[in-house]
């Protein structure tokens, strides 16, 4: 077990090394000088020439790479160039706005999916069972932003529930921040739920017809005991997984859902940086997210043999 | 066996047992009767198709989806019928009076869950015992059926035992409930043949400590005659035979009965064909193999040896046999000599030259051919049969379209198969024809060496018959020189002239057929006969004169 | 009974409607100009944000510009995208599979590190760091998206390769003296098919869902060029006046994907019929 965890969590670090060089170097294929690009149009050539050295841009592309990973390592993401405040705060603010949303999103969705995807395939192909596919097939193709609109229009707009944009941090009270996630919190349950309700029933039909379970109702268990105590636990591995797989990818696509409720989170502060050249912000909130999504997949993995003991083995 | 014969202290009566595929569908099972006293054993024998597993799980109402019971069928259970009783009181008798064991011991444990918990659940759910006295009666179990350690057993997972050691478990979770009658569905078919041995044993001596009535599904009737005193014969869902095993196997009065027992492993006729005579084809000297162990950054797993310096020669018409247990390196080896698998040291010579060149092995590949146990994947699912049978002549530039043709049509022919087949795909086919179709490929470039790796284990026993008897036939007709890897000694008797035992690794005993089976010097190669339940020569031969002979 | 009659229909029921609205699309795509009258990027500015008239059978936008026809090839644009995206990402990854899967050894472990790499970033995020780089155009997003889900199909087809050329036929096939090169050609890789349908299919309803997301933040197809994301960005400003121009898009968008999803369902089913 022990083995395990350390085998699981040092393959881990090749992949954020690479990661890091995908990103350094990503950037370094935007055409023209990053030195100018800080300064602006306004700059004299004396001043790019100053701005290079300090840059360490005169230095070799491993040198500049090694000088940059240090400086992440030591939490220095550098400066934004549109408002000149450091990197590593402005994404800590947004990244709790957006993991409060996915957080909640997700853990709502996946309470009432899971069960609806496996009670549906308990019953495959009953009138439920019916029910819950189409109604997770006809979830999973609508786009989450518009989805987002839709209920703009009806709650914020029409009924006037709710209010339309903006959020309140949760220190100034519980009440007023909770009013202003409803929205977009329901916009994530609704789009998530369809994909895992699918895994859920999908992953508990391959597991139903497996003898084991024969086996649990051979003892004389009731049926639900079968499934929570025989089948859940087998059936919500590749659940498990998918679960973390949505995690971390609405830590990119979050942006969408953002822009409809104009919510500071890491979404729109990537987009904003991406419509301002902002490359520093740029690199620092892609080298974040995909950090935070390969510890969530870590996470997931270590979580993996609580559910299936031969994983460790 | 009709109404009449309905046993006064009969615990279970099966009477005009019909299931359908939904309510008025196919007759996978048709009007089986049946009864079994209290503490009596009854086996169920047939081959798969023949409805006996559906019949064993309706006992117990757990047909799978789509299948139903004919509203006609009764299924008596100490008087209840179980086709009508309600779910509630059905949940009551499963597991605490009726128990099932079930065939695969890897998929019917459940991973996730550990042994003490699978063990706990049908006595708390059934007897209402506390912690402490499950406990103690687990460990009383585990200690009974000779599980070392049975404390650490119980918080140990199903993967962490061997397949017969799960199964020896799961026989321990089913009796720990003491149950009326012990429904085992093939308990040991999945199991190597000393393993079999070892369960079954296990499974009379539990059942009968407690009075336990045993209700046995098998296609084995060999194993079941000298376990089951009563046997009822399947075929088609349809209950062709029934009565006493010992007078169903001497005097079978059904045509099916009596092809059932003609498959049985029976020594071939002839006896030897000139074993040592022919040229060496393969030689294979002192060959070590070993499995690389891998380092990881936290783990590393040892190199493994399976093949501890072999010696070996097969003739060019004779089938050497090599038998041993899963695990005992005889598949690596056999997958050494056609080149699947490289030797880590020691020499396979093929026809006298040991081909080290690339071009000599193109050469030495068309000369050397391979037919796998499982005809389900042995086949490329995207081809014709006629295009997967020619594809080795294919390699053969001299040959044209039209020899190929009319080769692979005379194949089809000795193979007995109708040329018909040729534009079909292999799911199309039935295992038996998949097997025919993988010894065409193999023998269809006239190859004067072939491995048969457990050709028939995968097959039903009168189709296991006709293959062996095919691949005989084929070697006596192309002389080719024969490896016959396989467990299972009664398949082996049918078709080699000499017998390699392996064990560990390490070929133990080597010889003549009849000299290994009859005079068997390596205590291992004794145990395994002992295991393989030969059936009785008495009851195997079925010239009258002989069985009068023998009563 | 019943259930197994749902079960059947429900399948005949998913191909039908996964066809038709795949056929609709394609039609909308390839002939679309010639069925609508209008002129996507004509202004018409006294019938902005006008509602559905006569004039314009699904109302107009902020410029004036008819809806309908922009729909239709805002289908147009889509499409294209889709099909030029899965294709590239198709063949390219499946050239990196089987180089993956075939070779093995330390050309695959360089690969996988590479892809894994490459699998690190979640969901968009990859496709808009490739769009930071090279600017917001509609080859842009092919060669990002097709980036994007070029990893997916290596894992895919490599997964099919190693399981594959494990397969006893396979075996067989080396025995008879098959080169290396020839079982792969002939064995191998056409029991891959399978899986690699199955994957276009799915994949081209995430292309689709995934550029209208792009277009939708304004790094999609640029403006004025009609596409379903880029006029729900321009329309959301005027969510209150004119709901039609944000219902509308988006309608299109689902039911396209609901298409899409619902034949890759039947395509599965049919391909695979494990699941």
């Amino acid at each position: 077990m022990t083995r395990f965890i350390l085998t699981r969590i040092a393959s881990a670090i090749p992949t954020l090394i690479l990661v890091s060089i995908a990103v350094f170097g990503l950037l370094r294929f935007i055409p023209g000088d990053p030195a100018a690009l800080m300064l602006g149009d306004l700059a004299k050539p004396g001043q790019v020439e100053a701005m290079r050295v300090q840059m360490g841009l005169d230095k070799p592309v491993v040198a500049q790479y090694l000088i940059w990973i240090g400086n992440v390592l030591t939490g220095d993401f550098g400066r934004s160039i549109s408002t000149g405040q450091d990197v590593l705060p402005l994404m800590l603010n947004a990244f709790s706005v957006s993991a409060t949303i996915v957080l909640v999103g997700v853990f709502i969705a996946a309470l009432i999916a899971v069960p609806a995807g496996m009670l549906a395939a308990w019953r495959q192909n009953s009138p439920g069972d019916v029910g819950v596919i189409a109604v997770s097939t006809i979830l999973l193709s609508i786009p989450s932003f518009w989805l987002g609109l839709m209920l703009l229009l009806a709650f914020g707009l029409h009924l006037r529930w709710l209010p339309v944009i903006g959020c309140v941090p949760f220190s100034q009270g519980f009440w007023p921040a909770l009013v202003y996630i409803v929205l977009p919190v329901t916009t994530l349950v609704l789009s998530e739920a369809g994909p895992i309700a699918r895994m859920a029933r999908a992953s508990t039909i391959e597991v139903a017809r497996l003898e084991y379970i024969t086996h649990a109702r051979a003892k004389g268990l009731s049926e639900s005991a079968v499934m929570w105590r025989h089948a859940f636990k087998n059936a919500f591995a590749p659940t498990l997984t998918l679960i973390g797989f949505v995690l971390g990818s609405l830590l990119g696509g979050i942006a969408v859902i953002e822009t409809v409720f104009t919510l500071p989170g890491l979404g729109r502060l990537l987009v904003d940086a991406i419509y301002a050249r902002d490359y520093p912000v740029v690199q620092g909130t892609m080298l974040f997210v995909a950090a935070i999504y390969v510890v969530v997949n870590l996470v997931v993995d270590l979580l993996y043999p609580f559910l299936d003991p031969r994983v460790a083995a | 066996m009709d109404g009449t014969s309905l046993m006064r202290n009969s615990m279970l009566s099966v009477r005009d047992l019909t299931i359908t595929i939904g309510p008025g569908g196919k007759r996978i099972v048709d009007a089986l009767n049946f009864d079994l006293a209290s503490g009596d054993m009854i086996a169920i024998v047939g081959e798969s198709g023949s409805g006996k597993t559906m019949a064993a799980r309706s006992v117990l109402g757990l047909l799978p989806q789509p299948l139903v019971t004919a509203p006609e069928s009764q299924i008596l259970f100490k008087g209840n019928d179980i086709t009508s009783i309600e779910p509630r009181a059905l949940r009551k008798i499963r597991g605490a009076e009726i128990g099932m064991v079930f065939q695969e011991p890897m998929v019917s444990l459940n991973p996730a869950v550990t042994i003490g918990e699978q063990m706990a659940e049908g006595l708390r759910l059934h007897h209402k015992l506390g912690k402490a006295e499950i406990r103690d009666r687990s460990l009383a179990m585990l200690e009974r059926i000779q599980i070392k350690e049975p404390a650490k057993c119980l918080t140990a997972y199903p993967h962490e035992f061997s397949g017969g050691m799960r199964q020896r478990i799961m026989l321990a979770s089913v009796m720990l409930l003491k149950p009326r009658l012990l429904i085992a569905d093939e308990p040991t078919t999945a199991l190597d043949t000393l393993v079999q041995r070892d369960v079954l044993d296990l499974m009379v001596e539990l059942t009968q400590a407690d009075g336990t009535a045993v209700l046995l599904i098998s296609h084995d009737l060999g194993m079941v005659s000298h376990y089951i005193p009563n046997v009822v014969v399947m075929s088609e869902g349809k209950a062709i035979e029934s009565g006493p095993s010992s007078e169903v196997l001497r005097a079978p009065k059904h045509d099916y009965t009596r092809r059932l027992l003609d498959a049985l492993p029976r020594r071939s006729a002839g006896g030897m064909r000139g074993g040592g005579c022919g040229k060496p084809v393969v030689e294979v000297r002192n060959v070590v193999i070993d499995y690389p162990g891998r380092n990881r950054l936290f783990s590393r797993t040892e190199a493994k040896r399976a093949v501890h310096g072999v010696d070996l020669t097969v003739r060019s018409g004779e089938t050497l046999a090599l038998v041993g247990a899963s695990g005992s390196g005889k598949t690596t080896l056999g997958r050494a000599i056609v080149g699947l698998v490289r030797p880590t040291s020691g020499q396979i010579a093929f026809l006298g030259a040991e081909g080290r060149r690339p071009a000599d092995r193109q050469e030495r590949h068309r000369e050397m051919q391979i037919v796998f146990q499982d005809p389900y994947s042995s086949l490329d699912p995207r081809q014709r049969i006629a295009d997967i049978i020619a594809e080795p002549l294919k390699l053969d530039r001299a040959m044209n379209a039209a020899a190929r043709a009319s080769r692979v049509e005379q194949v089809f022919s000795e193979v007995g198969l109708s040329p018909d087949f040729g534009r079909r795909f292999p799911h199309q086919l039935s295992g038996g024809q998949r097997q025919r179709v993988a010894i065409a490929r193999a023998i269809v470039g006239r190859p004067a060496f072939v491995v048969a790796d457990e050709p028939v284990s995968a097959l039903d026993m009168t189709v296991q018959k006709q293959i062996l008897l095919l691949i005989r036939e084929l070697q006596a007709r192309h002389n080719f020189a024969c490896l016959f890897v396989s467990h299972d000694l009664g398949a082996v008797e049918q078709v080699a002239d000499r017998i390699a035992v392996m064990q560990d690794g390490r070929i133990v005993e080597i010889g003549e057929r009849d000299d290994v089976i009859d005079r068997p010097q390596h205590p291992y190669t004794r145990q395994l006969l002992e295991a393989a339940m030969l059936i009785d020569r008495r009851f195997a031969e079925n010239d009258p004169t002989k069985q009068a002979m023998a009563l | 009974m019943i259930a197994l009659v749902l079960g059947q229909s429900r399948l005949k029921f998913n191909a039908m409607f996964g066809i038709t609205v795949t056929a609709l699309l394609l039609v909308g795509a390839i002939a679309g100009p010639w069925l609508v009258g209008y002129d996507p990027l004509k202004l018409d500015l006294p019938s902005r944000l006008a509602g559905p008239s006569a004039q314009h059978l699904l109302g107009a936008d902020e410029f004036g510009r008819d809806v309908l026809s922009r729909l239709v090839h805002g289908a147009r644009t889509s499409a294209w995208i889709a099909f030029a995206t899965v294709l590239f990402a198709l063949v390219t990854g499946t050239v990196f599979g089987v180089v993956a899967g075939f070779l093995r050894g330390w050309t695959d472990r360089i690969l996988m590190m590479i892809n894994d790499a490459f699998l690190a970033f979640p969901g968009l995020l990859l496709a808009l760091g490739i769009m930071a780089v090279i600017g917001a155009s509609r080859d842009g997003i092919v060669l990002a998206l097709g980036l994007a889900y070029m990893p997916i199909v290596v894992r895919v087809v490599r997964a099919a390769v190693l399981s594959i050329r494990e397969r006893e036929y396979v075996e067989a096939s080396r025995v008879m003296g098959n080169s290396e090169f020839i079982t792969m050609a002939r064995h191998v890789l056409p029991n891959c098919v399978a899986p690699i349908i199955v994957l276009a299919t799915t994949m081209f309803g995430w292309v689709i869902l995934s550029e209208s997301a792009l277009s939708f933040l304004g790094l999609g197809v640029p403006p004025p060029a009609p596409s379903w994301g880029s006029m729900l960005s321009t329309a959301r400003p005027y969510i209150g006046q004119a709901p039609h121009l944000i219902v509308l898009p988006g309608l299109c968008i689902s039911i396209t994907l609901l298409g899409i999803n619902m034949l890759g369902d039947a395509v599965r089913d049919w391909l695979d019929p494990k699941l």
